[in-house]
């Protein structure tokens, strides 16, 4: 066969092409070069199945048992990555959805880089989807193509006269048929193709239907293997016991009681604490328990979160640098009819995943093998080989599933897997597998927090009750400053600080975008939606309090100022059609509406809420309406929109992170709350259909809860709220 | 020092300290990895197991409160609530991360089997004790209601 394939089944496919630059740029689309990456990283062997098999790329293999493995570059920590890969992959292929399997890359960012972040493997930003969407299905139709001409040459018949439908290639005319697994032999001889012609997406089976998880079972029958559950021969387990401020470091400490509780083994000293490695989490919580440590808090972060708010309250008022500005905002509200303030407070935020972070760390003198929920295998690859001091393409990396993450784990410092290689080193690095793990403690008090915001907007209205001009200041730390992602920030303004805000996308002529970046030593992290996350809240919020002061309805307020903007205006529209916006609600209820538009995906909510005479809420239902593009699989669009609504109602009722003399204040979920069952509203998820390109679902659906709920509480009582979180009004 | 009990059914000597929790005992020493650690106080339920047929919290009972007595995990489960438990869990593609979901089945299924129709208010009352960060709660409540409908057949 040459090189271009010469028919296709179908005659409504289209020319694939080239995509790499029509995938959508997405929060951490950089030009990131990590010392390493631009060398072939040191791949772990991808197992074969048992038999012939046929890897056609590197993202695919079929077993000559007619088993489909598809190998996904991203980790599954709850978003469906692995369904969704498969999902694609599966539809150009026309594989049998039963004999589809999913396992996780190694750590090689030659083959396996996320393709918005440049040259890194890793997965963040809700980019799983839409950067490797036209990479897996030309995977896939490769892959198809393959199997095709292998079947024509064994057959001797024309290519042109074959159909594929769910794993089996037929020969209408000679009544033959052949399972992928007998074609494998042959299709592994012939030459990969070039192009292929990808399907009409009227065509999808899968894509855009339901393709059930590819976790379901294993995740209800408790056989789902997570870094907790990695058990290997004479492995140990260490617990660290790190400093009780942000920036302290161990002055002194004495061991010996530590060292006599039955089964510990040593206690090392790492550069973030001492570590108690023990045959037994018990014995080595004990031992932890046991330490005495001198600490020095010459250098630590001794403010109270109260300290620093007040901190950043004043600097709203001092001269910040330019995010957006596009007329003279100052000008327009000075000399607007009516002219309307406020200030919204964020606290810092922690990510809370259920698997408290841990990793499994083999370390000898010539290798680095990892086991953890891996996000960023890059930067974790090279970090821990600085760490180890040995060079990437010597560490590998067994991604597993990760109990959750919502951004903790993909970390510019890889925090947890440098300290498990710390006291691997430490240890001895004898080839003794050492797993670390976090406590629920650990989590809550390890920092890499959501940032703590301070913002403040005012606005002007003309006398027909248009907005004129819009300010808005936020104040904060840069969640990439001091980190390798440095280069993100353009003249000074860190884009994480700002989405949200700068790319407000109501039609106002005069706006001013400002934003003051801060330093402390908390240390900071992107947290689910990241800069969305407290952006979204102020400027939904407070363009809520305009529709208000200019005597409007919400809804229509904001529809009025969206015409430039047809997707945020379609999910405002159905959203507010679904909730039945206009229709009235019992005394103590109302309903509030927020829009968001985070890494390129549409979401609007409307929230009903219930406001006891207590003044204690009640989120009740959430109508949410998402364009994300062409709709992969609606059924984790529609999961991933309601776990986004109740992660972000748990931050809006509960979540804070607060600081006393430097202490987090916080312990484990009674002092840190999340949604619990009987505060889970009822949600409907509606999807827009469409062709475009798929983006990403994993983080948008937090975005607009927070202000849809505050909303909903003014229309219920007249009350808005300014600081979060709230549980009462 | 060794504590016996029945683990799935099968009668088990765990030698281990008999103040380890029972959840470390489950996981390291008997090699059950289905039950997991969060938060070591009772607060998530994700070590969520069956003693004498109730659902109690591993992280916070001693192994020796076990001794002579009847210890279902997740990898034991059986009957045909906690199969209706989990075949709805699947039906209805309730887990993301699925890290709690040991848990919430367990409590589920512990449900189920003293109350075979719960009302709303009942899974309130049973599940809230079992956190999910990924926030699977509608779909843990579709799918207890599922599981009620199947058995009742």
């Amino acid at each position: 066969m040459t090189t271009q394939p010469q028919a296709a089944p179908r005659s409504t496919r289209r020319e694939f092409l080239k995509s790499a630059g029509t995938v959508g740029a997405v929060a951490l689309t950089i030009g990131f070069e990590w010392a390493g990456t631009a060398r072939r990283a040191f791949a772990g062997p991808v197992a074969p199945s048992a038999g012939a098999s046929f890897a056609p790329n590197a993202f695919l293999r079929i077993g000559s048992d007619n088993s489909v493995t598809v190998i996904a570059k991203h980790v599954e920590m709850g978003q469906g990555a692995y369904t969704g890969i498969a999902t694609v992959v599966a539809e150009e292929l026309d594989a049998d959805w039963a004999q589809v399997r999913v396992e996780s890359a190694p750590a090689d960012a030659a083959r396996y880089a996320n393709l918005a972040f440049g040259k890194l493997q890793g997965t963040g930003g809700s980019s799983a989807m839409a950067n490797s969407w036209m990479q897996l299905r030309e995977a896939g139709g490769k892959a198809r193509v393959m199997l095709l001409t292998a079947a024509a040459k064994q057959w001797k018949v024309p290519l042109a006269e074959l159909t594929v439908e769910q794993g089996t290639v037929y020969h209408a005319g000679s009544k033959r048929q052949a399972k992928f697994g007998a074609l494998v032999a042959t299709a592994a001889t012939l030459p990969v193709p070039e192009a292929v012609i990808l399907k009409d997406p009227k065509d999808f089976k899968l894509i855009g239907h339901h393709a059930p998880r590819v976790d379901a079972s294993a995740k209800s029958d408790g056989t789902a293997q997570f870094t907790l559950d990695v058990m290997l021969p004479g492995m140990l387990v260490a617990l660290l016991k790190r400093p009780p401020q942000f920036g302290a470091t161990v002055k002194s400490f004495d061991a010996a009681a530590a060292g006599a509780v039955p089964g510990v083994v040593k206690v090392v000293a790492v550069p973030r604490g001492v570590a108690v490695v023990a045959k037994s989490f018990w014995a080595a919580k004990q031992g932890r328990d046991a330490l005495q440590i001198e600490w020095d808090d010459s250098k630590a972060e001794k403010r109270s979160s109260s300290a620093i708010m007040e901190e950043y309250r004043r600097l709203a008022d001092q001269p910040a640098l330019s995010a957006r500005k596009e007329g003279d905002a100052a000008k327009a509200i000075q000399s607007a009819a009516r002219k309307l303030s406020a200030s919204y407070e964020f606290p810092y935020l922690a990510h809370a995943p259920m698997e408290p972070l841990d990793a499994v760390i083999k370390l000898s003198a010539n290798s680095c093998e990892i086991w953890a929920g891996d996000q960023f295998q890059t930067i974790d690859q090279a970090n821990a080989a600085r760490t180890a001091g040995l060079d990437p393409q010597q560490v590998s990396i067994h991604t597993l599933y990760a109990g959750g993450s919502f951004g903790r784990r993909a970390n510019p410092g890889s925090d947890y897997i440098v300290e498990a290689v710390s006291i691997a080193k430490a240890f001895g690095a004898d080839g003794t597998p050492i797993k670390l793990q976090w406590t629920r403690e650990d989590d809550i008090h390890g920092g890499l927090y959501r940032p703590m915001y301070f913002h403040k907007l005012e606005a002007g209205l003309n006398a027909e009750g248009r907005l004129t001009g819009w300010r808005h200041v936020i104040v904060g730390q840069s969640i990439v400053a001091d980190t390798p992602f440095s280069g993100l920030i353009k003249d000074g303004i860190d884009g994480t600080s700002v989405e949200g805000a700068a790319n407000i996308a109501y039609a106002i002529p005069n706006i001013a975008v400002d934003l003051s970046t801060t330093k402390t030593g908390v240390p900071v992290l992107w947290w689910r939606v990241v800069g969305s996350s407290h952006t979204t809240f102020a400027v939904e919020a407070f363009i809520d309090e305009a529709a208000h002061a200019a005597g409007q309805d919400p809804f229509t307020f904001r529809h009025k100022l969206l015409d430039q903007h047809p997707r945020m205006k379609a999910v405002l529209e159905l959203a507010a059609d679904k909730a039945g916006w206009s229709t009235p609600l019992p005394p103590g209820k109302g309903r509030g509406i927020a829009v968001a538009e985070a890494f390129k995906t549409f979401v609007a909510q409307v929230a009903e809420v219930s406001v006891g005479k207590d003044g204690q809420i009640k989120v009740d239902r959430v109508v949410c309406a998402v364009d994300c593009g062409t709709p992969i699989n609606p059924d984790i669009i529609a999961a991933q929109m309601e776990g986004g609504i109740g992660f972000g109602l748990g931050a809006v009722l509960y979540g804070a992170i607060t600081l006393k003399d430097g202490r987090i204040e916080q312990d484990n979920f009674n002092g840190y709350r999340v949604l619990r069952m009987n505060e889970m509203p009822k949600v409907e998820v509606h999807i827009v259909p469409s062709t475009e390109p798929p983006t990403g679902v994993g983080e948008p659906g937090v975005a607009p809860l927070g202000p849809a709920v505050a909303n909903a509480i003014f229309a219920a009582t007249g009350k808005r709220v300014h600081a979060l979180p709230f549980t009462r009004v | 020092m060794s504590t016996s009990f029945s683990l799935n059914g099968k009668s088990t000597t765990l030698d281990a300290d008999p103040n380890m929790p029972l959840l470390w005992a489950v996981r390291e020493v008997a090699g059950l990895t289905g039950t997991k650690f969060g938060c070591g106080m009772a607060l998530c339920g994700a070590c969520t197991v069956h003693l004498d047929g109730k659902a109690i919290r591993s992280c916070v009972t001693p192994l020796s409160t076990v001794a002579g007595r009847k210890v279902t995990t997740i990898e034991g489960l059986a009957g045909k609530p906690a199969k209706a438990v989990q075949a709805a869990w699947v039906k209805l593609q309730v887990p993301q991360c699925g890290y709690c979901q040991s848990g919430q089945i367990m409590s589920a299924t512990a449900l189920l089997e003293s109350n075979s129709a719960p009302s709303d208010a009942d899974i309130d009352s049973a599940m809230s004790g079992n956190i999910c960060r990924c926030a699977t709660y509608s779909r843990i409540r579709a799918a207890i209601h599922a599981a009620a409908d199947t058995i009742k057949v």
